[in-house]
């Protein structure tokens, strides 16, 4: 199979076309002015995964902006994934957020409609919703591959992006979510990542419509996955994170555990989910999303088995790391491939 | 609500209201060059608001596309989606922004199910809103082709390859 030219030079695209399974990781946004909290949430990230994804304001509450986000990580040398969201700006703001983007180096953008203000704890807000995802991948499609505006006005110089989109094979109406997945590629999405899966069945049901469909060849589709810190947060998550399908026996089976291991075994669930996945034709590779657990990320895809293509560093990961000593971690892996030295 | 959620519960009877209205529409261009677009659409907004507002929920977007979107009217989802449904469905298939309503995709992916002609015309992108046209006749948006005009980056690209 001949592949069409790259949309972009970034690293999760090249990743992807060489067909690995790849591993992309949520950046917890932090409430500060510090640049040194991106880069220490960056770098913890940035050893195990291919692309750091830098939320838009998610679950509508505000943090350090996704674009100022990308500034810092580009200029540090990582590869991030934007996310746009339609909740808070239109049309015009976000063609320029996207083009200031591209100019810094970001070569991957996710487009998404967005939680609603009512999500938040501004639930005041004027919501905006000018366009929905769709009209955003068109859009940015649109200025990259015929270098115009919306408006039909000239980009001099287009910018080059891989373009994302999301995608929630949990929420009903179930039966129409693959031809959604179509109608996502048709309007520019050249990968997926999907909302957290903790119902690996009916993430296969959704697949093999998937590949009936032939989409799985169209686009790369990366299943979001994360660690559950206890039952109560399972269910907190449950009701108050929209979209978030978590099936009663994965909650039940948090509750029979000991208060002590539950974290232990949030991440275990988390990693069988991840072995499971993989092997389901179609699936391109894993976004993790562990809300305020950003440690746990390295121990999962270790323990995933997908770190053996993975060169971190010339040695095996830190034991003191593991151990939790994230201080003396960070001074060791300071001599990993992406060091953020500019901050300050 | 009760009377109109029953009538839009049969997508194929309000279909067959909108064909008939279409081949009205369709041949009333003599109309609009007598009396003028104008006051046409001053005569016509008052009629059309109440008669879709009772029905459908109108909010009189002024580009109608009700029969795609299985005779459910895609600006009454809190979030203005015209292509779809958000991720953000609760399991009982209700809004994630407001809780006692039924998404009204779920709504609408079923009703289209019900219906023949435009059945599949929910796969179609449709273009963003054009906010210009808010609180105008979508009738008579239709009759003059103003609805159909989107960007000009949207459906005819400068440098299009082809």
């Amino acid at each position: 199979m001949t592949l069409p030219p790259p949309k972009s030079d970034g690293r999760l695209e090249k990743v992807l076309r060489a067909g690995l399974f790849a591993v992309t990781a949520e950046l917890n946004p932090p409430d500060s002015a510090d640049p040194q909290d991106v880069f220490d949430a960056a770098l913890v990230l940035s050893q195990v995964c291919d692309a750091i994804n830098a939320t838009d304001a998610s679950g509508a509450h505000c943090h350090m902006s996704s674009v100022a986000i990308c500034a810092l990580l580009t200029h540090a040398g990582y590869a991030p994934v934007m996310q746009v969201s339609c909740r808070d700006r239109n049309r015009i703001a976000i063609q320029g957020d996207v083009l200031g983007a591209a100019a810094m180096g970001v070569h991957s953008v996710l487009c998404l409609t967005g939680d609603d203000v009512t999500a938040g704890d501004q639930p005041g807000a004027k919501r905006v919703f000018d366009l929905d995802s769709l009209h955003l991948l068109r859009t940015i499609r649109t200025m990259r591959d015929e270098g115009c505006y919306m408006s039909g006005r000239k980009i001099t110089v287009p910018p080059r992006l891989f373009l994302g989109a999301a995608s929630n094979p949990f929420a009903p109406p179930l039966e129409w979510r693959p031809d959604r997945m179509a109608k996502k590629i048709e309007a520019g999405a050249d990968f997926f990542q999907s909302q957290y899966c903790f119902d690996v069945p009916r993430l296969e049901t959704f697949m093999k419509r998937v590949r009936d469909l032939g989409l799985h060849e169209k686009a790369y589709y990366l299943v979001g996955v994360g660690p559950l810190r206890s039952e109560r947060a399972a269910e907190f998550m449950r009701g108050n994170v929209p979209g978030v399908h978590i099936p009663d026996e994965v909650i039940e089976r948090l509750r029979k555990t000991p208060k002590e291991s539950k974290r232990e075994e949030g991440k275990k669930i988390c990693v069988e989910i991840i072995q499971q996945v993989r092997e389901i034709e179609g699936v391109h590779g894993v976004h993790l999303m562990a809300y305020r657990q950003e440690e746990l990320v390295a121990e999962i895809v270790e323990e995933s088995g997908l770190m053996s293509r993975r060169r971190r560093d010339e040695k095996a990961p830190p034991k003191s790391w593991r151990a939790g000593k994230r201080g003396s971690a960070r001074a060791e892996s300071r001599t990993a491939r992406t060091e953020p030295d500019q901050h300050g | 609500m009760g009377l109109a959620r029953r009538l839009q519960n049969h997508p194929r009877l309000l279909a067959a209201g909108y064909k008939a209205n279409l081949w009205i529409a369709m041949r009333l261009g003599f109309v609009i060059r007598v009396i003028g677009a104008q006051r046409l659409a001053r005569w016509l907004y008052a009629p059309e608001e109440f008669a879709k507002r009772q029905i459908f929920d109108c909010r009189m977007c002024g580009q109608c596309i009700l029969h795609s979107t299985g005779m459910t009217c895609p600006m009454t989802c809190p979030k203005n989606l015209r292509n779809g449904p958000c991720g953000g469905v609760r399991a009982n298939g209700h809004c994630e922004v407001k809780p006692e309503m039924r998404c009204i995709w779920v709504d609408a992916y079923d009703r289209s199910q019900k219906m023949t002609t435009y059945k599949d015309e929910l796969h179609i992108l449709q273009p963003p809103v054009d906010r210009r046209l808010e609180g105008t006749s979508a009738w008579v948006n239709l009759m003059t082709g103003r609805d159909k005009v989107s960007a000009a980056g949207w459906n005819d690209p400068p440098h299009a390859e082809g």
